[in-house]
């Protein structure tokens, strides 16, 4: 992460140079900043909200519940969470949610989820397998319908925006797979 | 179709909020105190992000300011013709794991440009659609409980982007093209 933080900023810095756009660029890290502050700040709304429902779920027992049905898939692709169950349902929430669109439901369950995971976690700093799993096939971004670009393109007034629905799930679903095939290949390579 | 799961997905969430709830009543948890004290901790969860957050987007901010992504695009441009790729939609391509507003203007710019039948519409829609956005996804996870060491987790999402972008060339040339 520190290589490709310095390298991303440096390599910038030497393409403005060449391209003069070195105003652009300065203007870019006053905005972009100022931009993820609001961003964080914006998340603190809906992050409360699921966050409270997950809790009265957690109190209620309807988490380890909803954990012992989901248990058996979800513990063969992620193996250390076997006495985390709570976890595994995050997991799952954040899975299901992100498959059916619900973006701002998905982040806080599976923030909850890694929250979950730091617990048992030995060196804080340092992720975990599991962790790194999780991460991959969120950045996958797997998801049944894309409501957001077909919002889009209908506003555009395209004829029929849902002829992207099945070749998108086809290239979503490559894409997921390949973020597990990834991870569980590359965990042995970084300790 | 299209309907039906747009109208599905509006029941999702209140369908998910009732049943915690009704479970709550039936077992007498306090609901109310409960949700109170879960709430509490989205504060600390965003404000926990910022610093992460902040060096992601500016180092993404930075990139696309200094005109990398178009001489990256200009380098790639042979290799795109030989695939039949429209050079338009490199740009989505190159950002797509770096900035979810900026891929969603992208897309809204193709459209303008290329108008919205267009192959390379529905080729940067489906790209759009079927991914993440990698970097951010990875600050706010992360971020949320002060993982510094990111291991091969980026690298691993990387990777899939890759081979979702192939995907996704491939598979738009067999419906669309």
């Amino acid at each position: 992460m520190n290589y490709i933080f310095i390298f991303l900023i440096l390599i910038s810095f030497i393409c403005a140079i060449i391209n003069g756009t070195m105003a652009e660029v300065v203007d870019a890290i006053l905005k972009s900043s100022q931009k993820a502050v609001e961003i964080a700040l914006s998340l603190i709304g809906i992050m409360a909200f699921w966050l409270g429902m997950v809790n009265i779920a957690k109190k209620s027992g309807l988490m380890d519940f909803f954990s012992n049905i989901i248990k058996k898939p979800l513990l063969k692709i992620f193996p250390d969470l076997k006495e985390n169950n709570e976890a595994i349902s995050n997991i799952a929430l954040n899975i299901s949610a992100n498959a059916l669109g619900l973006m701002n439901a998905a982040t806080p369950f599976g923030i909850k989820a890694m929250e979950n995971m730091q617990e048992k976690n030995q060196n804080k700093e340092h992720a975990t397998n599991s962790m790194c799993t999780f991460l991959a096939i969120n950045t996958a971004g797997f998801q049944i319908v894309p409501a957001v670009v077909i919002a889009i393109l209908s506003a555009n007034g395209m004829e029929n925006p849902s002829q992207i629905i099945i070749p998108t799930l086809i290239v979503t679903t490559i894409a997921f797979i390949s973020a597990l095939f990834f991870s569980k290949i590359l965990e042995r390579m970084f300790k | 179709m299209i309907n039906f799961l747009n109208s599905l997905s509006v029941y999702i969430l209140p369908f998910i909020i009732a049943i915690i709830l009704i479970h709550a009543l039936y077992k007498k948890t306090p609901a109310y105190e409960e949700f109170t004290i879960g709430a509490k901790e989205g504060f600390n969860i965003a404000i926990k992000i910022i610093p992460y957050l902040i060096a992601i987007m500016v180092c993404t901010a930075v990139l696309r300011a200094s005109g990398a992504i178009e001489m990256a695009q200009n380098l790639l441009s042979p290799i795109l013709n030989f695939f039949k790729i429209p050079i338009e939609t490199t740009i989505i391509m190159l950002t797509r794991s770096l900035s979810g507003s900026a891929t969603l203007g992208v897309l809204a710019d193709i459209i303008n440009q290329t108008g919205v039948n267009s192959y390379a519409t529905k080729l940067a829609a489906v790209i759009t659609g079927s991914s993440e956005t990698t970097f951010y996804v990875a600050s706010v996870y992360f971020g949320a409980i002060g993982i510094k060491k990111f291991r091969h987790a980026l690298l691993a999402g990387i990777l899939a982007d890759i081979v979702g972008l192939i995907a996704a060339v491939w598979v738009c040339s067999v419906f669309f093209l």
